[in-house]
């Protein structure tokens, strides 16, 4: 089983990422588990067709401690299996104590079990690694890939580069390595060179550079996964290439994080190329 | 037992080892069951508020009444509202108290629950009856030290209770600090003989240290009111014992209603006792009666009478800041030399006092604020001392070095006498002076040879 999780800046896209990639390694025939790691329980809208999921924490402040598999996971978009933390509203409790929390519970419950014949875990983590409890799924060898999800945009890229930060401390005592930079793209000048450049500098690449495209929009309008909502696009085949560049993936690295003057140079760099 | 402690002293910067201080909220839960027909309140698990409990029933030997959030794996992830409504709506309804006075934990404060919100959602939601108060203080054990949340619980009763009216009433207000029942009974008893009304909080005289009757009171005869402490606005003045416990509720009083503060040490030993009855004097405009002086003059006829006993005597001492900054004072007045002193509370105002204390009559005095027991093991394995004053912590240390032991402070678990005899005032220092004697006379005859072994001392 291979243990990936996906990080990267508040609004970068990596729940959509996320799903449309796993739309991809299922639609391939892999058995896929995607663990929404946001307090806000929206990371498997796409798979699920609609926030249908009861999320481990309601679940167990409704149930108790007595809770079963059946009752926090539930099948999506080609049998994918789809389990959302969830949280506290804003602004109050611990939503990182909470991903500790329901992380904890799925191991109990035997999730990850041999049993469960999953090929892929995939952690769909919160923007920023604020707290020990967003590291929850790159401590103690849960996830052992993270790809981070980045654009051309500076705050993105300083996102991306503190996230490399925290693999870094982790990598030193556990099994956690970079998979690679995903660059979903917003456009920006001279984007796939920069975000090449940045993943060279970090000792990493770029995987796949997913090009912004309507039709990704269209088909969350309509709680589906682009693959789902029409096959035979062309963004299908990105996220299809995606998914593929990942099964084949054997460049894990420990990152080497740039100093903030290093990055904004190299922002520099490519903005002046571009003008 | 402690054969392992080197003289070799190793810079720590992380590491304690036998800490002298505990968390906030046993001094919040203490200072709490100072009010009359107060719950304490812990908002957090269940096992802090257990072990507060029990760490106070074994000092007072008496039943510690609290309740607990009971905070589950949820509610640290949720957010402790739905928990802390809960409890004051059962806390009201089965325990029926005046007061329910919440102080936080460490799980709470990390999380960050917001209990003024709480509170309020509480009364609008009808769970707290008409006429009923809660206070809270935020105590968060990774801060401070056990009499910070003494201070904090007692500003909070200042801050939630305290009002002016606008009419000043004949009386003065004593906030005692974080010492014993006994203590704070002394304190009314000076009161009552010099003729001053006084309005005491806390005061845990009569809760703690109350009698045997054979009849269970959930919320005993002591403590202060909500309406004394309501009142304490409208005082002449307020007079706070010691810098740690006491003047941060003295400073928010004198700010919110205006009650003009003198911020004094603890009374132990005969100046600051002094300072203590003439502080109450000026404010209530009274003389000091004879029987005041009297005790006085037993005190210092006793201090003359067995000066040969004290003078010179090395002593290291350890405990909390105030009852260490008072304590030393009253040593130096026999002419010992405290010659290690520490404090395991955080705070700079501790070493600036004692090195005021202590610098021009021993200049060699080690002094340390967040210390442990530890260290100060170690400086009296390399220069010994005459006599040891801890709380009952120090025991270990005092029978490795056999040397002569007093237990003072917070906490004594071993010994009982603590819970009837005050160490503060006149009667208290003629008490402290007792025990020092046979402290050092009762080693003296244990371990001296025998032609210095004397029937009469």
């Amino acid at each position: 089983m291979r243990k990936v999780a996906i990080y990267g800046k508040g609004g970068i896209g990596k729940s959509t990422t996320t799903q449309n990639t796993v739309a991809g390694l299922v639609e391939m025939g892999k058995r896929v588990m995607v663990v929404g790691c946001d307090p806000k329980a929206d990371s498997t809208r796409l798979l699920l067709g609609g926030l249908a999921q009861r999320s481990v924490l309601d679940t167990l402040r409704e149930e108790g401690e007595d809770v079963e598999l059946a009752d926090i996971r539930a099948k999506g978009f080609c049998s994918s299996l789809c389990v959302e933390s969830g949280g506290p509203e804003p602004g109050v409790g611990c939503a990182g104590r909470g991903i500790i929390t329901s992380i904890n519970m799925l191991e109990q419950l035997g999730a990850y079990d041999e049993s469960e014949q999953l090929d892929y875990v995939f952690y769909d983590v919160l923007g920023d690694v604020v707290c020990g409890g967003f590291a929850m799924p790159i401590r103690e060898g849960k996830a052992e890939e993270i790809y981070i999800v980045v654009s051309g945009e500076m705050m993105a890229m300083y996102a991306a580069n503190n996230i490399c930060k925290g693999i870094q401390k982790y990598a030193q005592t556990g099994a956690v390595r970079l998979g690679g930079l995903i660059c979903n793209s917003r456009k920006t000048d001279n984007e796939k060179e920069l975000i090449q450049a940045l993943a060279a500098r970090l000792g990493t690449h770029m995987i796949h550079f997913v090009p912004r495209h309507n039709d990704v929009q269209r088909a969350e309008i309509q709680r589906k996964t682009v693959i789902e909502w029409n096959a035979a696009c062309e963004q299908a085949d990105e996220y299809r290439t995606l998914a593929r560049s990942i099964e084949g993936n054997k460049k894990f690295v420990i990152p080497k994080p740039l100093s903030i003057q290093e990055l904004e140079n190299l922002l520099m760099e490519f903005g002046i190329l571009g003008t | 037992m402690l054969n392992g402690t080197t003289t070799e002293i190793a810079e720590r910067k992380a590491l304690r080892i036998n800490p002298a201080k505990t968390c906030q909220p046993i001094g919040a839960m203490y200072a709490a069951l100072g009010i009359h027909g107060c719950m304490p309140h812990s908002h957090g698990s269940q096992g802090c508020c257990s072990y507060h409990r029990s760490h106070l029933t074994r000092h007072f030997k008496e039943p510690v009444m609290a309740t607990t959030s009971s905070f589950t794996e949820g509610a640290s992830v949720f957010g402790g509202l739905a928990n802390l409504t809960q409890a004051l709506r059962n806390i009201f309804t089965i325990y029926d108290p005046e007061i329910v006075a919440v102080h936080t934990t460490c799980l709470s404060e990390v999380i960050g629950d917001d209990i003024p919100t709480i509170i309020r959602k509480a009364r609008e939601e009808g769970c707290i009856p008409d006429g009923k108060l809660v206070i809270h203080a935020n105590t968060p054990s990774f801060v401070g030290s056990h009499v910070y949340g003494f201070a904090n619980m007692t500003t909070a009763m200042v801050n939630y209770l305290s009002e002016k009216t606008g009419t000043v009433l004949n009386q003065v207000n004593v906030i005692p600090g974080f010492v014993e029942p006994a203590d704070m009974r002394e304190i009314k008893r000076i009161a009552a003989a010099m003729g001053v009304e006084i309005v005491m909080f806390p005061d845990t005289s009569n809760v703690l240290d109350g009698p045997l009757t054979g009849q269970y009171k959930m919320y005993p005869e002591g403590g202060a009111t909500v309406a004394q402490i309501k009142s304490a606005g409208d005082s002449i003045a307020t007079v706070a014992l010691g810098h740690f416990a006491s003047h941060v509720a003295a400073a928010t009083l004198e700010s919110k209603c205006k009650v003009p503060a003198a911020f004094l040490e603890l009374p132990i030993g005969v100046s600051a006792t002094d300072r203590f009855v003439d502080a109450i004097r000026g404010y209530a405009g009274v003389e000091v009666p004879a029987a005041i002086e009297l005790e006085r003059g037993r005190l210092v006829d006793l201090m003359s009478d067995l000066h040969q006993y004290f003078h010179g005597k090395r002593v290291a001492v350890s405990g909390d800041p105030d009852q260490v900054i008072a304590l030393t004072q009253f040593l130096l007045e026999l002419e010992m030399k405290p010659v290690m002193c520490i404090t395991g509370s955080p705070g700079n105002a501790f070493e600036k006092r004692m090195h005021e204390l202590l610098d021009s009559v021993v200049p060699a005095a080690k002094i340390k604020q967040n210390a442990d027991l530890f260290e100060l093991h170690q400086w009296m394995k390399n220069e010994p001392v005459d006599l040891l004053i801890t709380n009952t912590y120090g025991k270990h240390i005092a029978r490795a070095e056999n040397v002569p032991f007093v237990r003072f402070g917070f906490p004594i678990l071993d010994r009982a006498g603590h819970r009837y005899y005050p160490t503060i005032g006149y009667a208290g220092a003629t008490r402290l002076i007792d025990q020092m004697l046979n402290a050092l006379l009762d080693h003296r005859d244990r371990t001296c040879s025998e032609e210095w072994f004397e029937l009469v001392q």
